[in-house]
């Protein structure tokens, strides 16, 4: 799903990383463990995901497991639509 | 309630005493123990420590998750008469490494996967250490599994609690410090145990109580979190430090654990707010909102207050070298049109305070100055940095010692005290004090950064954002990614920067220093 990728990730950037340049930011790119995304600006990312694809995270489902890269985000966004 | 308590211990051991089986202490997932349960837990680890060595004035490690291991560790360290040094088991090895080294612990007690990396940052120096190692933790059964192992063939023998005097060091919480290292605040039984009294006075505790402990056992605002419901045999509810942060879990649990009294920072208050869906809960047992740590904005407080109208509210402010020294309650409703922060209020019953200008001289009520405190509550100063707790001090003329806050405040014609900044380059960020200069350093540590400033910007929604200006070696321009991933190793989450700016040069002030001023009107 690669626009909702995109989404996310332009999202991500100018949120959280403005002035980054956009190739930096891979699927892969670990982004809790990383230092990019802290406990609120997860919390703005969760709400961000809730509001643009019409999905309803789950408390348990806000984890570093779900959450960490551009890749888990779109499979969490797949597996919840 | 026994008006005679004079060290942190005996709150446990008369609690134990009176109530043993009511419920100590509740750790949510993972059981809970009673009163009785808690002092045999810590008078076996007192009796281990005393074994392998521990004298009084000792330190002790803590590297553990929040749990009733952490708990009953602390008063094991006390018991046997020293002081216990909480780190943040979720920030650097590193860091925490440094830390123990610092104020030379004679043991740890760590989790088994935070002890490879401890003994790999300490490596030879760390040898005449012991560490305890727990199998992680969880309800207190880790620690009770590694008072009984199998290798210690013989139980240690038993020993009796040590009976600390007010002026001993009862723990050490560590700071951020402006050269780079955190600098340690040495607080003695005296400090904590007249703060504590206060809060029976103002909160007026019962057994039937139940607190929330939200802070870190790192952050000073658990020292009101752990103590005040042992005192009065009440019932702590830890709240991990992952359910802590999220709000989505946190608010449940408020309504499933009748949560009495709760303190934390207004962030997390903030979060709650907006994130909780506070109006679908029952919040009927909370009585009381506490808290402190930095300015609470009008607009959040206000929506919370609309959400939860029944708690008392109360803003409590003192750095970690005071405990709590001014407190304020906010009663009836909050205009609408208001935006202006409240106050920090009147002094404690166990602090005195004074306003001061640049001279040290009094000024009058009305008048903007530094805010001085002193009391049984003031620290003793800072480990192994008699420079810095020189510079702290203020000797007034009579002889009195006063604690420079370094927070500009002023008396309203109520009496009541509004923080209005600060003197020098700390910041609060959610609670937590940040001082940018440790950023810059551990900025300077990068290979590729040629020079370094850090400023923070008032922010409507997060209250500050901290700013790194960068100029780099040429052709060597970090990514930002990269940037914020060397930042998280090397600093605790609080202190990455959210933004990083690139520039050839920096500004500077007439004689060379970087000037922070321009750097704040850069955009």
């Amino acid at each position: 799903m690669p626009d909702a990728m995109e989404t996310v990730k332009n999202f991500i950037l100018q949120e959280f990383l403005p002035g980054e340049s956009p190739d930096q930011l891979k699927a892969t790119t670990p982004l809790i463990t990383g230092g990019i995304l802290d406990s609120i600006a997860t919390l703005k990312l969760v709400a961000f995901l809730e509001e643009q694809f019409h999905i309803k995270l789950e408390a348990h489902e806000v984890d570093v497991d779900n959450l960490n890269t551009l890749a888990d985000i779109s499979r969490l966004i797949q597996a919840k639509r | 309630m026994n008006p005679r308590l004079t060290s942190l211990q005996q709150f446990l051991e008369n609690s134990a005493r009176e109530s043993p089986e009511h419920i100590a202490v509740v750790e949510p997932g993972a059981g809970s123990v009673s009163y009785r349960e808690l002092a045999a837990l810590s008078d076996g680890l007192r009796d281990l420590l005393v074994h392998l060595g521990v004298k009084p004035g000792d330190r002790v490690g803590v590297y553990l998750r929040k749990s009733v291991d952490a708990v009953a560790a602390i008063f094991g360290i006390l018991k046997a008469g020293a002081a216990y040094v909480p780190v943040d088991p979720t920030g650097p090895p590193a860091r925490n490494a440094y830390i123990l080294a610092d104020c030379s612990v004679r043991a740890v007690i760590v989790e088994a996967q935070r002890n490879e990396k401890l003994q790999a940052e300490w490596g030879e120096s760390g040898k005449s250490i012991h560490a305890l190692v727990l199998d992680g933790t969880g309800g207190g059964r880790p620690l009770a599994a590694a008072l009984h192992a199998p290798e210690r063939r013989d139980p240690a023998p038993p020993s009796a609690t040590v009976s600390s005097g007010p002026g001993d060091l009862a723990y050490i919480l560590y700071t951020s410090g402006s050269t780079g290292k955190p600098k340690g605040v040495m607080l003695s039984h005296r400090n904590a145990v007249s703060y504590v009294d206060w809060c029976s006075e103002v909160f007026s505790p019962t057994a039937d109580d139940r607190f929330s402990s939200h802070a870190p056992f790192h952050f000073d605002l658990s020292i009101l979190d752990i103590y005040v419901p042992l005192k009065h045999a009440a019932t702590l509810v830890l709240i991990s430090d992952e359910a802590g942060k999220d709000p989505g879990k946190l608010a449940p649990l408020i309504e499933s654990e009748k949560i009495t009294v709760w303190y934390s920072t207004p962030s997390i208050l903030t979060l709650l707010t907006q994130y909780g869906r506070l109006q679908e809960r029952d919040y009927r047992a909370l009585r009381m909102v506490l808290f402190a740590g930095e300015v609470f904005p009008v607009k959040h407080l206000r929506a919370l207050r609309a959400l939860l109208p029944a708690p008392r509210y109360f803003n409590l402010y003192g750095p970690t070298e005071t405990n709590v020294c001014t407190y304020f309650e906010l009663t009836g409703e909050i205009p609408p049109g208001r935006d202006k922060p409240f106050p920090i209020g009147i002094p404690c019953s166990h602090a005195r305070t004074l306003v001061v200008d640049e001279q040290m001289r009094p000024v009058r009520a009305g008048e903007e100055g530094e805010l001085l405190v002193t009391g049984d509550a003031v620290c003793q100063g800072y480990w192994n940095l008699p420079e810095n707790t020189a510079r702290a001090f203020h000797a007034g003329a009579d002889g009195v010692q006063w604690y420079r806050t370094g927070d500009v405040v002023v008396e309203e014609p109520d009496s009541n005290y509004t923080f209005l900044g600060r003197r020098d380059r700390m910041v609060k960020r959610r609670g937590y004090r940040v001082e940018l200069g440790e950023i810059e350093i551990a900025l300077y540590r990068h290979p590729a950064i040629k020079e370094a400033a850090v400023v923070a910007l008032p922010d409507e929604e997060a209250g500050v954002r901290v700013k790194a200006f960068l100029c780099c070696h040429e052709g060597k321009r970090p990514s930002m990614i990269e940037l914020k991933q060397f930042c998280a190793d090397a600093l605790p989450s609080y202190m990455v920067p959210d933004i990083f700016s690139f520039h050839d040069l920096l500004p500077k002030t007439s004689t060379d220093k970087t000037d922070y001023q321009r750097l704040k009107e850069l955009r």
